[in-house]
């Protein structure tokens, strides 16, 4: 068996809104996946059904082999889920929120060893006694990440872990996510931030109004996908002269920045001979490659 | 793979959160009814003690001391079940119960004897303070028993109902002002119905928590305004309906899994 999440025809509607709208993915074990979209696209609600706090208008949905409706309880055993929002219960420490979330998966005594490595692991050790509203918010999302490893899942799955946390944070976090999915976790990792899943996922689907709109390898995408922009600063008098003469080549503009889509490379020295022939002086050039934000804001612009 | 063991596991780990949930502030959970209870019972010493019997042989005080044990033991099950899924559901860490395999009739479990065991430790204490002032007998213990858990378990159940049904804290108070609070003081705590017009002996029984208190009462004196036994089957009846409904709203995931 190597899949380790299967989502079939997968849909919710809320009343008139379809927010998710027939979704079929599979995401192997072992996988680092990006689930990419804007706010509303469904993200949220496709894991919800997942973990089984949503449930599917229609489709069905098996984690490890294992349908998160019908043998929910194995398939909860075999996720790990780090909610969005910082939520947590103001009446106990960090090890004793642990131990009592390892409890409900059956986990007793024997597991505290494990709870204490994923504490130390994560740089709570210094706050384990320490009741949860006295957690600074970056500290609340570490707890909240040890809290769905307790109890051992082979998937995880990480809703927004790094919104609202700075630099330093971030970075430690991404190499500690990526220690479990070198460990062997199947990861999906649900983002605003296109660095962090083009630094992160092997694997990305972007979503749009409940849609699947790409999903393929990251690498594949940015190969796909791929726009070079040739950036070239002119004088201020120059830009409104190529307006009314290169207007078979659109171009942006930005100050006195002007940036020209290409197609393929060899338009760039095209673009070049013709503000050549035209006796307009380059001051500066840049040759840009596109990544997963220009792919992303291409696919899921309205237009 | 989630094997019984681990399904025991789970729902002692969630009963032993809820006990020490309302432990960590005994202050306000069980202090404070404690102490509301004494209150009634030194104010209503002092203005009518020995003056009035209730049943032959029982002074006011004695009679009133189990109604009062019995009316903080329903309330403060309600407010163990109501106020940890009503808090859980505004704070968003109910998400942490919804996420395990914890299974619905385990949640159901859990909630249930945590209501019934806070609410049986605020009634002890009350027992232990009042026998300080009066000689109290116990002339039936297993009825006492008896009607403290069924009392506890069926509020239990009535608070998971309340609390999974609110959405806002207002909401909840409302079930505590307008439903718990109304017919625990109109359930004969504090007087014989016997001693009420007809009209209202008849509503009384219309009343569960009359039931609750008069089988509570029987257990002690030995002597009630009703049968102890029917006050057991009703008792009883509305202990099993609510806990089906609870069961059901848990097993439906109504206003939690949606």
């Amino acid at each position: 068996m190597k899949k380790a999440i299967v989502f079939k025809n997968v849909s919710k509607n809320y009343k008139q809104l379809k927010a998710v709208d027939g979704i079929s993915l599979t995401i192997e074990k072992g996988e680092f996946f990006g689930l990419l979209g804007p706010n509303g696209a469904g993200k949220s609600t496709l894991i919800n059904m997942m973990a089984g706090l949503v449930k599917p208008s229609n489709g069905s949905i098996d984690v490890m082999g294992f349908n998160v409706n019908k043998e929910y309880q194995e398939a909860r055993h075999s996720v790990g889920i780090v909610p969005q929002e910082l939520v947590f219960d103001p009446f106990f420490n960090v090890r004793e929120m642990l131990r009592f979330q390892a409890g409900y998966f059956g986990k007793d005594k024997l597991n505290d060893k494990w709870v204490d490595e994923v504490i130390e692991r994560l740089d709570l050790t210094d706050k384990a006694s320490t009741n949860m509203r006295k957690l600074s918010g970056g500290m609340k999302r570490r707890a909240l990440i040890a809290q769905a490893l307790v109890h051992r899942p082979p998937v995880i799955v990480l809703d927004e872990p790094t919104a609202g946390v700075d630099v330093e944070l971030r970075q430690k976090l991404w190499s500690f996510i990526k220690e479990l999915n070198n460990e062997g976790h199947t990861i999906v990792l649900t983002t605003h931030y296109l660095e962090e899943a083009e630094a992160l996922c092997n694997r990305v689907a972007m979503m749009k109004s409940g849609k699947i709109v790409a999903l393929d390898s990251t690498k594949n995408l940015l190969k796909e996908f791929s726009l070079k922009n040739l950036k070239v600063r002119l004088q201020k008098n120059s830009i409104k002269k190529i307006t009314t003469l290169l207007k078979e080549t659109p171009f942006d503009q930005e100050d006195d920045w002007c940036t020209f889509k290409l197609k393929k490379v060899s338009d760039a020295s095209n673009i070049i001979e013709k503000l050549n022939s035209l006796k307009i002086q380059i001051l500066d050039l840049k040759l840009i490659e596109s990544d997963l934000e220009n792919i992303f804001l291409k696919l899921t612009s309205k237009n | 793979m989630n094997t019984f063991r681990d399904q025991f596991i789970g729902t002692w780990t969630l009963l032993k959160k809820e006990l020490l949930r309302f432990w960590r502030v005994a202050f306000q959970t069980v202090a404070a009814p404690v102490i509301t209870g004494i209150l009634y019972l030194l104010i209503f010493s002092q203005v009518l003690g020995d003056r009035l019997e209730v049943y032959e042989g029982i002074n006011y005080l004695v009679f009133l001391i189990p109604g009062l044990i019995m009316m903080s033991l329903l309330q403060n099950s309600f407010s163990n079940s109501s106020s940890s899924l009503i808090q859980a559901k505004i704070m968003g860490n109910i998400v942490f119960l919804l996420l395990t395999p914890l299974s619905y009739l385990q949640l159901f479990f859990a909630f249930l004897i945590a209501a019934i065991v806070r609410g049986m430790f605020v009634g002890i204490c009350i027992y232990v303070i009042a026998m300080f002032y009066v000689d109290l007998p116990v002339e039936h213990p297993w009825f006492v028993f008896i009607f403290a858990f069924c009392g506890g378990g069926l509020m239990g159940a009535f608070g998971m109902i309340a609390g999974i049904w609110a959405t806002r804290f207002d909401q909840m108070a409302a079930f505590g002002n307008f439903v718990i609070m109304p017919l625990s003081m109109l359930s004969g705590v504090f007087y014989s119905i016997h001693s009420l017009p007809p009209m209202w002996q008849k509503i009384s029984h219309f009343n569960p928590f009359f039931y609750m208190i008069d089988g509570f009462r029987y257990g002690f004196f030995g002597q009630s305004d009703t049968s102890p036994y029917l006050s057991l089957m009703i008792v009883l009846s509305f202990f099993i309906i609510l806990s089906f409904i609870t069961i059901r709203m848990l097993k439906s995931g109504y206003k939690l899994r949606n």
